[in-house]
């Protein structure tokens, strides 16, 4: 396990720069002069100058490059055009919003998806099975956003059970804070759990038709306990796959619902970036985010070492 | 063994059934619609459903019918150029990942590993900071979230077939690497290569929804069933039908090409036979 586990963690250190290269590359060389750019039409040619030797533009690329890395590394992202503050300390302070929402979301995914798709594979080709398969459908049809204006639609302009967005904090009290995520965690998670149904249902049929588990039966052991202890658990590699990507397009979906709820988390302060032309932001986020489902990757990548020893063998 | 018949399939038969509807109507869109999808008029907004305009009116008191037959036009454009950005670009790294090998294939896969961390919302996202936003940088966006994809099942089916003896034999006869590549290894990996497009379009055209729901993606008036959304949020309590229209379709859509996709494998899968 220890050699898998260094010559992944090798791979993930290189991911991690051609991410850092990417990020950098797009902001820095496609646009020609991100100073001209910052300044917009308004900018004299010597502010753009002046600006241009502020953020060390002169000096060639991979010198830029490389200190930025450098500070990227010590978690110094650069400085905000429009706040005016460090970029990492930005992030520090929406990902309060952001990492609550991206948990409680997959944590209604797994929660519904994984004991369903059991449910549905127990129970292949009865009632239960087509009404699982029939919902996971409906699920990965409805945009995330679309089913989150639903939401607003339903439970803040018809019932007037809850607001339809915003976010005082979490110093105004957990219970506040968390009933400003439900709604936007509820639309992120369903969409995100009617694929994971379907993986899980499709994993563990397969499994439930291996001889072992025939074995299993065979031998009288209680079905429950085949399908937890013989099937379930070597069902669980493709549902980790799944699960782990879905993970990443989890933290992407957080980005549109906060826009849907008026959340002031990670995309809101992007998208808010963009518009105001302040690249260090967007470039921090970017680097952020991408650096994160990377890792997330990772982290999959060595559960499956932990759960199927053949793959450990295979790659030392 | 007897041969399966598509139209028996009920998936398969549905999900074609809603995409032909799709692409009709935005064939019929290019020459046809109800209203001007353009034509703004100051009394008749935000109408709900009514004769003159089955899906109601939006903001400026243009017909929602018609401008959701318009953008069933843009969705069908940005998902067929984004999967096509996705399956030429991820197909090409594939080729050479697993065809080349050695250093090429590690440092290669990294890359594609790297690229897995861009989500289209984030390619769009640092995209829209250098240029303006518009229909050209989803499908880019898009495209590159596709790439890893195809590219991983490029790699994986060229390592298979490089060991194959007819790929073994063409080299022996001494077939060059280009012609190798292009005359036996690529038309042999296609088939999971078809059906991971035809997974991917829906994909696409929920991606483009988004991207156009956040500003990201097709720009106004240009009608787009994400930037639709986007709009009737606003007007949510005063005209609840401009939202479920536009996302109506994109579900149905979805819906449909899902079902075909499935149709699709279901049929061409022998072990599901």
């Amino acid at each position: 396990m220890r050699r898998y586990a260094v010559r992944k963690a090798t791979a993930l250190g290189a991911t991690l720069l051609f991410v850092s290269v990417l990020v950098f590359l797009v902001v820095r060389i496609l646009p020609g002069d991100p100073a001209a750019l910052i300044m917009g039409t308004e900018g004299s040619p010597e502010a753009t100058a002046r600006l241009r030797e502020a953020l060390g533009l002169n000096r060639p690329l991979a010198v830029q490059y490389v200190e930025w890395l450098a500070g990227a590394v010590r978690g110094d992202l650069g400085r905000s055009i429009q706040y005016d503050l460090p970029v990492g300390q930005l992030i520090l302070t929406r990902l309060p919003v952001t990492l609550p929402l991206a948990v409680l979301a997959a944590t209604f995914m797994l929660v519904v998806a994984v004991p369903l798709g059991v449910y549905a594979a127990t129970h292949h080709r009865r009632p239960g099975d087509y009404v699982a398969m029939i919902v996971s459908q409906l699920g990965i049809s409805i945009p995330q956003f679309w089913s989150g204006l639903l939401l607003i639609l339903f439970f803040s302009v018809t019932l007037g059970w809850v607001r339809s967005g915003g976010f005082d904090g979490w110093s105004a009290g957990v219970w506040p804070a968390l009933r400003s995520l439900l709604l936007p965690a509820v639309a992120l998670g369903f969409f995100q759990a009617a694929v994971l149904v379907r993986a899980t249902r499709s994993a563990v049929l397969d499994v439930l038709r291996e001889d072992y588990v025939r074995t299993a039966r065979a031998k009288g052991l209680h079905g429950g306990r085949v399908v937890l202890k013989h099937a379930f658990r070597n069902a669980l590699i493709p549902i980790v796959t799944v699960a782990g990507l879905q993970l990443g397009q989890l933290v992407a979906g957080a980005i549109v619902l906060e826009s849907v709820f008026a959340l002031p988390g990670l995309g809101r302060l992007a998208l808010g970036a963009i518009g105001a032309r302040d690249l260090p932001v967007v470039q921090g986020v970017a680097l952020f985010v991408a650096a994160a489902i990377v890792v997330i990757n990772f982290a999959v990548d060595l559960a499956y070492g932990l759960l199927d020893p053949r793959i450990r063998f295979e790659s030392s | 063994m007897t041969r399966r018949r598509p139209l028996r399939h009920v998936t398969f038969t549905l999900g074609a059934a809603i995409t032909l509807a799709l692409i009709a109507t935005a064939v019929l869109s290019l020459v046809y619609t109800p209203a001007d999808p353009l034509a703004m008029s100051i009394t008749g907004r935000l109408q709900g459903p009514s004769g003159p305009h089955p899906f109601g009116t939006d903001h400026f008191g243009r017909d929602v019918l018609s401008r959701v037959m318009t953008g069933a036009v843009t969705s069908i454009a940005v998902g067929v150029i984004a999967v096509g950005i996705g399956a030429g670009a991820g197909m090409l790294l594939g080729l050479l990942s697993g065809y080349v090998g050695g250093w090429t294939d590690e440092i290669l896969m990294r890359l594609v590993d790297a690229v897995q961390g861009f989500p289209a919302i984030l390619s769009a996202l640092l995209f829209t900071a250098v240029f303006s936003p518009g229909m050209l940088v989803s499908m880019v966006a898009i495209g590159i979230a596709f790439v890893p994809a195809f590219a991983r099942l490029t790699r994986g089916s060229v390592l298979e077939l490089r060991e194959r003896e007819f790929v073994v034999a063409a080299r022996a006869l001494g077939g060059r690497d280009a012609r190798l590549v292009l005359r036996h290894i690529l038309p042999n990996s296609l088939p999971p290569l078809v059906v991971q497009a035809t997974t991917s379009f829906p994909v696409a055209i929920l991606a483009e929804a988004a991207l156009a729901y956040l500003g990201l993606g097709a720009q106004p008036p240009h009608p787009s069933w994400g930037l639709m959304l986007k709009e009737a949020q606003n007007f949510l309590s005063l005209n609840p039908w401009f939202a479920v229209f536009p996302g109506g379709a994109i579900a149905l859509t979805v819906l449909g090409l899902n079902f075909l996709g499935d149709g699709l494998r279901d049929l061409l899968d022998p072990k599901t036979a």
